[in-house]
């Protein structure tokens, strides 16, 4: 009898949780936003009754939101800070991270730059402007114009640590607002060097080698390629098993996650 | 029963004007509203960090560890795209508002007028999109040819007008000395000539350079002058108009041609609304953002030599948009409330110029006796 009772109330408990989340609200990185979207049209289209809504404001703003309580999954291309930790445990809030997909950064630039690969090192001193003409690393004789994404983004955040180990980039850097106008302004300035997630990388601007290795899904995956990252979706706990946001924040593990993540130019997590 | 009739409609009177009264003051709170709420966010900035780095470090890197606030060529730069703005602007936008209120006849001037005004309902995003996609690679592909291009439209009419009131000088001291006519005949085509040789030289030496990278503080002052226009070609044209047909017709009855009345008589008569036309057009090209952020560069770094506009560069707008997701308390006060330090000048400075434009226009009405 009382087993019952225990397994009744669990049963109200559970579907009390499941209406609550039936309306799932992501919020945060540009770069990770293309796979929520997918990933939540794909939910929706199989499951009507749960509404999704998918806003795209920063890596920053994702962490903030989730802290705040204003979304139930925060989208990052860079995991937490320290200090954004801290401020959720404050608010009495567990982050739990789901890698849903890897991203390389390609150093792009233009096609005509006979260039084709660079190390580490020497992406960082160009960055650093140590060097500043094309003719030190082998091309021509053109002072280099070096392109970033804006500070505020988590594509910006990767770059900083993997490639600049936290040195400042010098003062003479352009900085642009997305991956996009990063490819605009690479694709139409000879001399120009820049970087954006891998899903950025066509025809009109070329990617070079780092430490000679080409970025591709393969080498991203195999950890090759040395600028690499692994992009988060942060829910509060664990999502309750079975529960909608469950089956949100597990569908980078399904194969039809993973074939959606190939899609929009990431790398899947694990090989399906 | 009519007293009562009319005690209804005084207190009727009475409501509705206060009504009125309220809707019109919640502008006015609003803006005491933004006042407060960017100075209480501005002010912890400065107690954190005090001034001295803010104003006088030439180094920003707000995410590094630790950070640095050093904001002097951010502030540079919003001087120098706003002074570039003033150069492509105001020449333009005089002349053409001399030109729709001395010279077109009346129904030309009913078409043009509005076509200009469009250029004020474009979206700054589309100007912003332009800028990056279409001029920045032209700056970068042609940009010798540009430049001396632009040296013959900028510098051209006011060379026109120098040669035009020197020669005038010139021939006034000659007067005595000289038949007018011959030494019309030879002045003019001196100084003409001058101005072509030294505008001919500067616009070849200028077809020489090489912009390497096309979203600098030209492109940037070039479009933002193109934004600002019709606010200058409007407001400085009504001032034209305002000066009236009496003064025009009385310098006409003294003698005057039309060259003299419209630069002696009709331009000093409305010059503080000009003034005032210029300054409207001067706080657009501060506030706008979107292309500023677009099309700059956005690099915290103060040009080398200072007045290079060939080099990318940040303003105070650029940065308060592009650093607003990040900068949040989570990750760091100072970082947040820096932006609200830089709202604040920026809105201080554009009060003060509000308020310089509404004296100068109530001035020159009082002159006009208006």
């Amino acid at each position: 009898m009382n087993k019952q009772i225990l397994a009744i109330t669990a049963a109200i408990a559970v579907a009390g949780a499941s209406s609550a989340a039936d309306k799932i609200v992501i919020d945060g990185s540009t770069t990770v936003g293309p796979i929520a979207k997918a990933f939540a049209e794909y939910f929706m289209a199989a499951n009507p009754e749960v509404n999704i809504t998918v806003s795209e404001s920063g890596s920053g703003n994702g962490a903030k939101s989730i802290v705040n309580g204003t979304c139930d999954v925060a989208a990052m291309s860079r995991p937490m800070k320290d200090s954004e930790f801290q401020a959720a445990a404050d608010k009495d809030i567990q982050p739990v991270a789901h890698v849903v997909a890897l991203d390389g950064l390609p150093i792009l630039v233009h096609p005509s730059n006979p260039v084709q690969a660079l190390t580490v090192e020497q992406v960082r001193e160009i960055f650093l402007g140590n060097i500043s003409n094309w003719k030190e690393v082998g091309g021509p004789d053109k002072a280099i114009v070096t392109i970033s994404r804006d500070t505020n983004s988590g594509t910006y955040e990767t770059f900083e640590g993997l490639v600049m180990q936290k040195q400042k980039i010098h003062e003479n850097c352009e900085y642009v607002g997305s991956n996009g106008a990063i490819r605009q302004r690479v694709q139409s300035t000879p001399a120009a060097i820049g970087y954006a997630g891998l899903g950025f990388v066509d025809k009109t601007v070329k990617a070079l080698k780092v430490n000679g290795i080409y970025p591709s899904a393969e080498t991203v995956q195999t950890g090759e390629y040395p600028i690499a990252r692994p992009l988060f979706m942060y829910t509060n706990k664990y999502p309750k098993l079975g529960s909608p946001l469950y089956r949100f924040a597990t569908i980078h593990l399904t194969e039809d996650g993973q074939e959606m993540v190939e899609e929009i130019g990431f790398v899947p997590v694990t090989a399906y | 029963m009519s007293d009562a009739a009319s005690r209804k409609q005084r207190v009727g009177a009475i409501l509705g004007q206060s009504l009125l009264f309220l809707i019109t003051s919640l502008s006015t709170f609003a803006v005491f509203f933004i006042f407060y709420f960017i100075l209480k966010d501005a002010i912890p900035f400065f107690k954190l960090e005090g001034f001295k780095e803010f104003f006088t470090s030439a180094r920003w890197y707000p995410s590094g560890s630790p950070p640095e606030f050093g904001a002097l060529p951010i502030f540079l730069g919003t001087g120098l795209v706003t002074l570039g703005a003033i150069v492509v602007a105001v020449p333009l936008g005089i002349a053409a508002s001399v030109c729709l209120s001395d010279l077109l006849p009346f129904n030309v001037r009913q078409i043009v007028k509005p076509v200009i005004e469009v250029l004020a309902a474009i979206p700054s995003v589309a100007y912003g999109f332009f800028a990056l996609v279409v001029f920045a690679p032209m700056l970068q592909n042609h940009g010798g040819a540009i430049l001396s291009a632009g040296v013959w439209i900028v510098l051209g009419p006011i060379f026109a007008l120098l040669v035009m009131v020197f020669g005038d000088l010139i021939l006034d001291k000659l007067r005595d000395k000289m038949n007018p006519k011959v030494a019309a005949a030879t002045i003019f085509p001196i100084l003409g000539a001058l101005s072509v040789i030294v505008l001919y030289r500067l616009s070849a030496q200028l077809a020489g350079v090489e912009i390497s990278s096309g979203t600098n503080a030209l492109n940037v002052s070039i479009i933002l002058g193109i934004m600002a226009l019709p606010t200058v070609v409007s407001v400085s044209e009504d001032a034209l108009q305002a000066a009236g047909r009496e003064l025009r017709e009385g310098s006409y009855a003294l003698g005057a041609t039309r060259a003299e009345t419209i630069i002696k008589t009709i331009i000093p008569a409305s010059v503080s609304g000009i003034l005032a036309a210029v300054i409207l057009g001067v706080m657009r090209a501060i506030g706008e953002t979107m292309v500023v952020w677009m099309a700059s560069g956005n690099a915290a770094r103060i040009p080398d030599p200072i007045f290079n506009v060939l080099q990318p560069i940040r303003t105070l707008t650029a940065t308060i948009a592009g650093d607003m997701g990040e900068a949040d308390h989570v990750t760091g006060s100072s970082r947040f409330h820096v932006l609200f330090a830089m709202a604040f000048c920026l809105l201080a400075f554009s009060f003060i110029m509000n308020l310089a434009s509404e004296i100068i226009v109530k001035r020159s009405r009082k002159k006009l006796g208006k």
